[in-house]
């Protein structure tokens, strides 16, 4: 791809989404964009990129962006954050909240639907924890193509034996010939809409709890801190988040801080929470 | 270092399954059939099986009933490893005894995600 091809995607997705488009990423573009121009029946890539520069039609820039926005993902992904979720997240809530009975979830790029599936799988399975509350796990993505295949929540054989421990498999999900599709009482629990993490965070209302893994990753810095402020304001004084694994908030958010021996699990910094009950939950 | 038995009628399968299962840091062996594999637990007990169900001689779940009558039988871990995808096969192979499931064909992703699930081995760190 020439340089000035380049720098015309990466100014688009800037634009569009936010998303940082380093040169190391080229191959990216490659590899995403080819069924892009495939379908819009260009020639080649080549040939879309000399019709973007004119007037594009905003249904291709609209394509592009989720074809590069698209990430990869997989039931209980890393493991480790869903154990966080069981065992200090979960015992601690279902205290604090043990009046209200309720608890709110934010899946903040919830692609093909497997990370807040697997939470609403979790919630099930320490019911225990939580008899009877409401739950609602709010799930955004950017791309509509994408949300249309969480929602349906089918999965090919391939897809469920990634994370997914056979036990969960014949307890939540139903076989349809190939795919294994999610049983209603799981879908029910999640709520997919598309949301651009650019734009105001407030209509979306308050969580308990916010998922933001791997995402921030594909943002430079000062739109990273952006999301930060913004998502520490959609939490209450002693809710929480999840980042990815390789994700920090040094530098970029003075709000949150991580939990120590908790992996990838983040409170408010100026947060109100019941320490001794956390440190005992964290404790197991 | 762990070790691991796979038991397939299939030289090919075999021959992929030993090269990620070694890839993950384990030793392993082969068996054509159920009964070549019980042979070889009487000698060295595995830490995990991999099993096929449809094999001459003896099948992979008759081997399972039999493995975990033996002593020490209860120690593997079993992860049966077939093109048997249905609901019924599942839950008969879970309730003889496996301890999980993989539905052919798998890639080298699947086998380390049950490793990590049945407790063989960590998680790999992001």
């Amino acid at each position: 791809m020439r340089i000035a091809d380049f720098d015309l995607y990466k100014d688009m997705l800037m634009k569009q989404s936010g998303l940082t488009l380093s040169a190391d990423k080229c191959y990216l573009l490659d590899s995403r964009l080819t069924p892009v121009a495939k379908k819009w029946d260009f020639a080649s890539l080549d040939t879309m990129s000399v019709a973007l520069r004119g007037m594009p039609d905003p249904a291709l820039v609209k394509d592009i962006v989720e074809a590069m926005t698209t990430n990869e993902t997989s039931f209980f992904r890393d493991g480790k954050p869903f154990e966080l979720f069981k065992e200090v997240v979960l015992p601690y809530i279902a205290k604090s909240r043990s009046t209200q009975r309720s608890l709110r979830i934010w899946c903040a790029a919830s692609s093909s639907g497997q990370e807040p599936y697997s939470l609403a799988i979790t919630a099930l399975e320490n019911q225990h924890l939580i008899p009877g509350w409401k739950i609602e796990i709010v799930a955004t993505d950017i791309s509509d193509d994408i949300l249309e295949i969480a929602r349906k929540a089918e999965y090919s054989q391939f897809e469920v034996q990634r994370g997914l421990p056979i036990q969960l498999l014949t307890k939540y999900f139903e076989q349809n010939n190939e795919n294994w599709k999610l049983k209603e009482e799981v879908r029910n629990m999640v709520k997919f809409q598309n949301f651009n993490l650019l734009n105001d965070m407030a209509t979306l209302g308050l969580f308990d709890i916010i998922l933001c893994r791997n995402v921030l990753i594909y943002f430079n810095e000062e739109t990273k801190k952006e999301i930060l402020i913004k998502m520490a304001k959609r939490i209450p004084s002693d809710g929480f988040l999840f980042l990815g694994g390789a994700e920090t908030v040094l530098g970029i958010s003075e709000d949150f801080t991580p939990m120590s021996d908790c992996r990838g699990l983040y409170v408010l910094r100026e947060g109100n929470y019941d320490m001794e009950a956390l440190e005992k939950s964290a404790a197991g | 270092m762990k070790f691991c038995l796979v038991v397939d009628d299939s030289r090919v399968v075999r021959k992929v399954a030993r090269r990620i299962v070694e890839g993950l840091g384990f030793s392993c062996d082969e068996a054509e059939d159920g009964q070549k594999a019980y042979d070889a637990c009487q000698g060295t007990m595995p830490d995990v099986i991999l099993l096929d169900w449809n094999m001459p001689v003896m099948s992979g779940i008759e081997f399972l009933e039999k493995l975990r009558e033996m002593d020490n039988g209860s120690g593997p871990k079993v992860i049966f490893c077939t093109t048997e995808n249905d609901l019924g096969h599942i839950q008969r192979a879970m309730n003889s005894g496996a301890d999980e499931y993989i539905m052919k064909p798998f890639d080298s992703e699947i086998i380390e995600s049950k490793f990590v699930q049945v407790g063989l081995m960590e998680q790999a760190a992001e």
